[in-house]
């Protein structure tokens, strides 16, 4: 198929970006939507112009570095994809397609379609752990029973891959799906438990600082979500806060 | 220089005790005066950096993703071992061991594996302490899944997202130690040379990967956890950045490679579907618990499928040649991954693959789905279920079970495993070859270390499943943490090491030196011209079966591609900015080299072993007949290379290997 491509190009994180049209043809609809922008930068290196920069890691959905904002949707128009799993099948021949970076004011554009996501890191640090040291002298691994509703309520929200697709995607630009798939996780493990409170309190705090948005329950993040982080997770998230100030 | 591999004396069972007791220890106020730099967060790197750390050194680590969650450690699906015998199946140190270096193909140190062993069940207990949610059965203890090449069930995992969630476990780790100012975190550089003084690695050299600034940073010791050169073959499983830059520009510094010729071809990854693929896609390990593998008995079958005029679901149970089961009858579709991925490249080479490529084969869980199915509705008192029901109730099971991994193959293939079969083709995956390091991990380098995937030590000539997390974390976590406390030890009153010194003058020298010629080559070819070039080499003569004439023919192959890469490579762009044809520039030249040191190390080596296969080396009769034949008499060594100038002129060092606790006897899984 022959499609015409409009991307955000932005030279560095200080200069002004535009969008710029580009023509890409003979694709095949089983190419995933990064071997597409393959095709287009190696016509753009053939031809001595700059290729466009984009994240992009693992190729598999699961590093969590692609961040395209792909005709208005995060990810693209498919579900429960990242954008490296996007295929070409979900488009036509003739398509135009819009890509942009994901944008937030806490995810700064570096270059084109590469942003900055340290503030999800620097939420992590905030308190996204549990305080144990690693010398292998903890307790036996089944000393403390955990039901399995729990553990399996725990890994759905540790599937998380922190890709930022959610803030890109709400209106407020709130990171709280992030954070709430975090303190969800360790708030239903008996061993997050001991430093829940502090924990919750820390990471929403940072979570403010670094200039995310609130939630006003749209809910369009659980919808972007490549991993199907629920939107139960940010109401938990809002109890173990409100339980953290008493 | 002889190898001198400092194995500790003593019985195996008591060689790491004895170890830890003898060793020097650097006492907590002086560690505060010691700089670590660890190169890669993966597993290793984020677990060693993390431990470091929190024992109070200062560490530096470095990776060239934007945040250390996303190592490609990440990716890694079906579980990690431990010999914690939480079934009552039998399992132990010993038994994991001995799986391990059998697995290995008795190529591998054996002081080094039963440390690997007797350290796994700390790395269970440590995981669930932080928060790792491995899945659970009923009562609330930890559940268990059997890979291939054992006989006992002691996966643990989470989902198909294992190595997620150990790696995020590590990542939190080390964000507790970045909070407290412990770790230094550079994310989006890549280190481009190890800088050496007075014999002793004392820094690096690595590029701002956003502004493109050289950067010089000093340590006393360099540890280097960079993962596997597999992107050698252009199509893998490795991530697109995976690289073998950091590991090869240390052997160029003096630390020996050894045995780059083994590499794990993973049996179970979706097939490729045209010239523009940029990547393969694995599927868990795991699946061939309840997966069945087959290809039609019949020529005119696999015909008619590949003109689409018959589908799988069409042939009956005659029609089809489970040939895992029919070959290997003990361990059936749970053989080791090289022996699986053979046996798939014998059957599509006779021509009974199943796609338009004729490279794939099925994995089917039809079976798996019917008897969890009637499983199921007994359980729930269902009488008399009907094929649907059963269907139904199967089908929730192998969800529940490998649910991310099949929606993961739908959304690539277009096709629905539940109903059909999935189609699966061996492809690169994991790299068991790496830098040489001593019983400390140390390499030949003095104070340059070399942990995780990157190292060479544990899995011998074939890497088991499930077996990379468990040496990635206990490298980092529970081994390179005390024996380079040992080495520091010397160190306490040496001072920050300066970052002024001829040394880093020379190393920063080359290395821009490097980058402005990129930069100026005003070249005709794009990098991945030549990455693909290079990995169809690989591919086709230093694959899943090797001979003498295609290795040399692959020698002189990328030796000329090579020549002719640094005359016309294009690269486009500046230095002093963001410049991911940059980067990819750089990984590419190590890869043209490390490709022909891999070809002369397959070359010399003229045995089969694990995922090394020589054509000029198979049984010829008997039970065996036509499978891998080792050769313990010549070979039983590991080949560790020192750089010489041009791959072609390094230098054969051996470390024979002694087996004194298993016996040497060829591998069996019929």
């Amino acid at each position: 198929m022959n499609l015409t491509l409009k991307i955000w190009r932005q030279k560095d994180s200080k200069s002004k970006g535009q969008m710029v049209d580009y023509k890409v043809s003979d694709i095949s609809e089983h190419m995933s939507f990064l071997e597409m922008m393959d095709v287009l930068n190696e016509q753009l290196v053939a031809k001595g112009e700059e290729p466009v920069a984009f994240d992009h890691d693992c190729r598999e959905g699961i590093c969590g570095m692609c961040s395209m904002y792909i005709n208005g949707e995060a990810h693209g128009p498919d579900r429960g994809v990242t954008t490296c799993q996007l295929h070409m099948r979900m488009f036509k021949d003739g398509d135009t397609i819009t890509i942009e970076p994901f944008r937030a004011a806490a995810f700064p554009v570096i270059k084109d379609l590469v942003v900055d996501r340290t503030s999800f890191d620097r939420i992590q640090q905030a308190g996204g752990y549990i305080s144990v040291n690693t010398s292998g002298n903890t307790q036996d691994a089944n000393a403390i029973p955990i039901s399995k509703h729990a553990a399996d309520e725990a890994m759905d929200a540790a599937t998380c891959i922190g890709c930022g697709a959610c803030v890109a995607t709400c209106k407020n630009s709130s990171a709280m799906l992030f954070v709430g798939a975090k303190v969800s996780q360790y708030a239903l493990l008996p061993q997050g438990q001991v430093e829940a409170a502090d924990r919750v309190r820390n990471m929403v705090a940072q979570m403010d600082l670094e200039g995310f948005g609130n939630c006003t329950n749209t809910g369009a993040c659980e919808i972007e979500c490549p991993k199907g982080i629920s939107l139960e997770n940010i109401a938990r998230m809002n109890r173990e806060l409100l339980k953290a100030s008493f | 220089m002889a190898l001198n591999s400092k194995v500790p004396q003593g019985p195996i069972k008591d060689k790491w005790t004895n170890y830890k007791d003898h060793i020097n220890l650097v006492n907590p106020a002086n560690k505060r005066h010691i700089d670590v730099i660890v190169v890669g967060t993966g597993l290793a790197g984020g677990s060693a950096s993390a431990t470091l750390a929190e024992l109070g050194y200062n560490v530096k680590a470095f990776a060239y993703q934007d945040s250390p969650r996303r190592a490609h450690s990440i990716a890694a699906q079906g579980g990690i071992n431990a010999a914690k015998n939480y079934q009552g199946d039998g399992d132990s140190t010993y038994r994991l061991f001995y799986d391990t270096v059998k697995g290995g193909d008795y190529r591998s140190r054996e002081a080094n594996v039963y440390r690997l062993a007797e350290v796994s069940a700390n790395i269970i207990d440590q995981c669930v302490a932080q928060g790792v949610p491995f899945a659970r059965d009923y009562g609330g203890l930890l559940d268990n899944r059997s890979f291939g090449g054992v006989l006992v069930s002691r996966t643990f995992y989470a989902k198909g997202q294992t190595g997620q969630q150990l790696l995020l476990g590590a990542y939190s780790a080390m964000n507790r130690q970045i909070a407290r100012g412990k770790i230094e975190m550079f994310n989006r550089h890549e280190m481009l040379d190890v800088v050496i003084v007075d014999g002793k690695a004392r820094g690096i050299i690595a590029r701002n990967l956003v502004t493109g600034e050289i950067e010089r940073h000093s340590a006393h010791a360099v540890v280097i956890a960079s993962g596997g050169y597999g992107n050698v073959y252009f199509l893998s499983t490795n991530a697109m950045g995976s690289n073998a830059t950091a590991a090869w520009k240390i052997h160029k510094k003096g630390a020996f490679f050894a045995n780059p010729c083994y590499t794990q071809i993973h049996p179970t990854c979706i097939p490729r579907s045209g010239d523009y693929q940029s990547k393969l896609t694995l599927m868990s390990e795991s699946l061939r618990n309840d997966g069945r593998i087959w290809v039609p008995k019949n020529m005119d079958d696999v015909l008619a499928i590949r003109e689409g005029k018959k589908k799988p679901t069409d042939l009956s149970e005659d029609e089809r040649d489970y040939y895992l089961e029919r070959r290997y009858p003990a361990f059936g579709n749970l053989v080791p991954r090289d022996v699986a991925s053979r046996a798939a490249k014998e059957r599509c080479d006779a021509g009974y693959g199943v796609n338009a490529t004729g490279e794939a084969v099925y994995l089917d869980f039809a079976s798996a789905i019917e008897r969890y199915g009637k499983e199921q509705a007994k359980i729930q008192g269902i009488e008399n279920p009907s094929k649907e029901k059963i269907t139904e109730l199967g089908e929730a099971i192998v969800e529940a079970k490998y649910g991310n991994l099949f929606q993961m193959y739908e959304k690539i293939v277009d096709e629905n495993p539940y109903k059909t079969p999935m189609m699966i083709y061996p492809a690169t995956h994991y790299t068991m070859g790496g830098v040489w390091v001593d019983y400390n991990l140390m390499t030949t380098v003095n104070g340059l270390y070399c942990i995780g995937e990157a190292n060479f030590s544990d899995h011998g000539a074939n890497r088991l499943g499930a077996s990379a997390l468990m040496q990635g974390l206990a490298d980092g976590y529970f081994v390179l943490p005390y024996t380079i406390g040992d080495y520091l030890s010397h160190d306490i009153r040496t001072g920050k090491i300066p970052t002024d010194s001829k040394e880093f003058d020379e190393a920063e020298k080359s290395v821009k030196d490097r980058i402005d010629f990129f930069i100026n080559n005003k070249g005709t070819h794009s990098v991945d011209y030549y990455h693909k070039k290079l990995g169809k080499i690989m591919w086709d003569k230093c694959g899943m079966s090797r001979n003498e004439q295609g290795l040399k023919e692959a020698m002189a192959e990328i030796k000329a591609l090579r020549e002719d890469f640094w005359k016309n490579v294009k690269v486009p762009g500046s230095a002093n900015e963001m410049n991911p044809e940059l980067e990819k520039a750089g990984r590419v030249a190590d890869f043209l080299e490390l490709g022909e040191l891999f070809a002369k190390d397959a070359l010399n080596r003229n045995e089969s072993c694990g995922g090394h296969f020589r054509e000029e080396s198979v049984e010829l009769e008997g039970e065996q007949k036509g499978e891998a034949k080792r050769n313990d008499k010549d070979y039983a060594y590991v080949a560790a290379w020192e750089y010489k100038g041009e791959p072609a002129d390094a230098v054969l060092h051996k470390e024979e290997l002694e087996f004194k606790d298993i016996e040497l006897k060829q591998r069996s899984y019929k």
